[in-house]
Parts: C-alpha cells; sequence; structure tokens
C-alpha cells in the first residue's frame, strides 16, 4: 500500500508541496501527541498520526525519515510550519477525523505495525 | 551502488532523478539547451545545395530563412522527397515545411516538450521576443540539456560529500577531530530541532552510516529539547567527532536537576502544562537518549547546572545500536 492509497482512501488533504505518493510505501504506523514517545516509537519510514500542528513537529518527523505525518481533529499548522516541512522534504496531510478514526482506518487498510 | 539496490526495480535514487528531471523541464530554459546559431538556409537555394549543405554539416534538418525573415524547415525528409522526384534542382520553398511551429528562448523546456507531443515535428526553430531566429531544438538537445543539468546537481552533491567523507583522510595528525558547536537560547521553541537536524545532515555528508545519525539525531534532538524547556539561560551542545567515535557534551548554567535517579526514570517529567500542550514533557527524553547512545553521563547540581555527556561507537562491534540499554553509567 502507497501514500497515494492512503490519501484517497482517507480523503486526506495534502497540506505541503505533493511528492510521487504512490512511491512512498510507509513501512507502520505509529500515534501519540507526546513527541518523546514518537521518538522512540515511530518506525522509520512510517506514519505518524497526531493532533499536534506546531512547528516542533517537523524536526521530529525529519530526524526519523517519516513518511507522512497525519494531523487529525482539523488541527491547521501555520504557514511557517508548512514552509518548514517543505524545506524538510515532510508531507503534512490533514484531516477532521480522529486520531482514532485515522488509526482504525489505516489498520483496516493493512498498515500494522512495521516489520 | 550494493547488489540489493542494484535488484529493486526503481530505486529511491532513481524516483528522485524522476521527479528532478521533470523539475528541470520548468527550471531549464529553451534557449539553455538549444543549439544556438544554427546553419541555416534560404528559401531561394536549390535542393541539391541542402543536400550539400547536410552533408558537409552533419545535419539533417535547417531552418529556412527569406532574407532574415524565418519562413520554414527543410529536414531530410524534404530532402528525400526531392531526390525521388529528380527534383534536386527546384527551389527549397518547393519543399520545405512551411507551417513552422517556432518556440521562444525564454520559455521553459517543458513548452518545448509540449510542442513536439501536439505537432509532431523533429525540430523546432527557437525565436527571441521580436520573433527573430536565435537557435534551433530538437529532442536530442533537450535529452542532453536534462542530462548534461542532472549530473551537475549530482556532481555537487557528490563533491560536498566527497570532500567531507575524505576529511579525516586528507588531514594527517596523531588525533583528528571535528568539533562543532550549537548555542540554544531558552524558550526558542521556533528553532527547536534544528541544532540535531543539522548534525544529522552532518554526521551523513561526512560518510556515518544512516542508523548512527538517526540515533545521533534522537539522543541530540531531547537534550537540545531540554535545554529550551529546562534550562535558565539556555546552553550549548558540542559535538567532537572522530573517525572512531561521536562524543556529545550537552552543558548549561541552570537550574540544575534536583534528583538524577528520579529524572531518569521514564515518565517523570518536570514540564509545566502549558509545554505539555505542546507534546513536550512526556518524562522520555533521558530514558530515550540513554536508548540511543552506547555511553552516558549525567552529572548535575541544583542551582549551578546540568552536564550530560554521551559517546556513540562508531566501530560496529562496540556499539550497541538502538535499544534500552540497562546499565549505563550514572553519577
Amino acid at each position: 500500500m502507497n501514500l497515494a492509497d492512503i490519501i484517497k482512501s482517507l480523503d486526506l488533504t495534502v497540506l505541503t508541496t505533493p511528492q510521487d505518493f504512490d512511491q512512498i510505501e510507509p513501512s507502520g504506523g505509529y500515534a501519540s501527541d507526546l513527541l518523546s514517545c514518537v521518538m522512540s516509537g515511530a518506525p522509520h519510514r512510517g506514519i505518524w498520526v497526531t493532533l499536534q500542528a506546531h512547528n516542533n513537529i517537523i524536526a521530529v518527523a525529519a530526524l526519523l525519515d517519516l513518511s507522512a505525518v497525519i494531523i487529525t481533529e482539523g488541527a491547521e499548522p501555520d504557514p511557517a510550519t508548512v514552509e518548514k516541512a517543505n524545506d524538510e522534504g515532510i508531507t503534512l496531510l490533514s484531516t477532521p477525523l480522529s486520531t482514532y478514526a485515522v488509526v482504525g482506518r489505516l489498520w483496516e487498510m493493512g498498515l500494522h505495525l512495521a516489520a | 551502488m550494493s547488489d540489493t539496490q542494484k535488484n529493486l526495480p526503481i530505486s529511491d535514487k532513481a524516483v528522485e532523478s524522476v521527479t528532478r528531471s521533470e523539475e528541470l523541464a520548468y527550471e531549464l530554459k529553451i534557449a539553455e539547451v538549444m543549439t544556438a546559431s544554427p546553419r541555416t538556409i534560404q528559401a531561394c537555394e536549390t535542393m541539391h545545395e541542402v543536400m550539400v549543405t547536410f552533408r558537409t554539416s552533419h545535419i539533417s534538418g535547417a531552418p529556412v530563412l527569406d532574407q532574415d525573415n524565418l519562413v520554414g524547415v527543410v529536414s531530410m525528409e524534404d530532402l528525400i522527397r526531392a531526390m525521388a522526384n529528380s527534383d534536386l534542382d527546384a527551389a527549397v520553398r518547393n519543399y520545405m515545411t512551411a507551417r513552422i511551429y517556432t518556440v521562444k528562448g525564454s520559455d521553459p523546456v517543458i513548452e518545448a516538450l509540449k510542442q513536439f507531443v501536439n505537432t509532431h515535428v523533429g525540430r523546432l526553430p527557437v525565436v527571441d521576443e521580436n520573433g527573430k531566429l536565435i537557435g534551433i531544438l530538437t529532442k536530442g538537445d533537450i535529452t542532453r540539456g536534462l542530462l548534461k543539468a542532472l549530473q551537475h546537481d549530482y556532481a555537487h552533491e557528490e563533491l560536498i560529500r566527497y570532500r567531507a567523507s575524505h576529511l579525516f583522510e586528507d588531514i594527517v595528525s596523531d588525533r583528528t577531530s571535528l568539533i562543532l558547536r550549537y548555542n540554544i537560547a531558552k524558550g526558542d521553541f521556533t528553532h527547536g530541532g534544528s541544532a540535531s537536524s543539522n548534525i544529522k545532515r552532518a554526521l551523513l555528508r561526512l560518510g556515518a552510516s544512516p542508523q548512527i545519525a538517526r540515533r545521533c539525531g534522537i539522543a541530540i534532538y531531547e537534550a537540545e529539547m531540554n535545554l529550551i524547556i529546562h534550562t535558565t539561560n539556555g546552553g550549548v551542545i558540542r559535538v567532537e567527532i572522530e573517525p572512531h567515535q561521536i562524543s556529545i557534551d550537552i552543558y548549561d548554567d541552570g537550574p540544575g536537576i534536583k534528583d538524577i535517579n528520579l529524572a531518569m526514570q521514564p515518565g517523570y517529567s518536570t514540564a509545566s502544562e502549558e509545554i505539555r500542550e505542546l507534546g513536550f514533557g512526556a518524562g522520555m527524553g533521558l530514558v530515550n537518549i540513554a536508548r540511543c547512545v552506547d555511553q552516558m553521563k549525567l552529572e548535575s547540581v541544583w542551582g549551578k547546572g546540568t552536564r550530560l555527556k554521551i559517546k556513540i561507537f562508531l566501530q560496529k562491534n562496540e556499539t550497541v545500536g538502538e535499544r534500552y540499554a540497562g546499565n549505563k553509567e550514572k553519577s
């Protein structure tokens, strides 16, 4: 399953400059709003689901080489955060769904824990 | 390139260059890739003269001018038709393609690609703002132009990497090290993580493995955020890179940690409610650091300051990798 399938299936809004999403295959997923937990738990090239939308999520995503960050509950990052994400090549996606709903859908699609 | 990479149908690198060449089609101007001041032919010349010109100039097509005005394009195909009709004495204007599509030199290459697709012509005359001929463009010119630009990009990054990774070999001393220093300001959440990102990038350029760079990145990020969140006046991150180890020193001048054993406990945090709302203060920072490094020493005096010394070894048999390590040196 690639990122393009996920974006389409969950009807996610792409906040950053679109990349070749059908070439990006997330390795797994992680959900938390505590950055240190993400630091220790998120798999390399995984997807991170959070309702944090401030600019510190970009550094975390960049350091972990995450495939994408899904920002839930309609939280909106400010333009500077989106710009920083573009600079670092991080994909930011947003959705009005809750974290719980997003994780459920991803799991149903077959995105489980990283091998 | 390793064998496993070779066997993949499309490597990350290939995907990267596909997108980059598409980008380049928008960035590069037609004038940068065209053949400038091309050989031209006058409309009143004969097809026989065209044949001689093609042969001596090693070309297979040329723009046709009437005085200074562009009136058509003559190609090898037109020449063959004239030969088939035994009509080489005919004037060029009788055989050339008179309906001409042109492109502007100032337009991006993508415009020319669209023209090639829409018109099926083999070459496009390139004109300036006044419609005056300045060059000729074939698909081959575009391919060559893109390849050259790609190679330039690639060579640039390669050069940076090469220079960085040979740093330690090129400089002769009894013990060479590279020291990076970062001053971290108290409360500067806007730049939170930039020192660790920069260090990670530096390590990759120096040829460190992605795993080592990732472990350093995580450990330093946590320390960096601790300086931003918990110190009185901010602090300093000092990274010393040597061929066999990376030593990282993080220090501040207060307030210090009251109980280090408590601070090392997973989930223990002194962060305020505002900080926790930002997603910090999970009480996992020091635990994460311990997990990523091979050696860790934390010293603190309440009221004076804190000094954290960590080390990551670069020799495979010495490093523990990314895991929870139980018996770390503490004090």
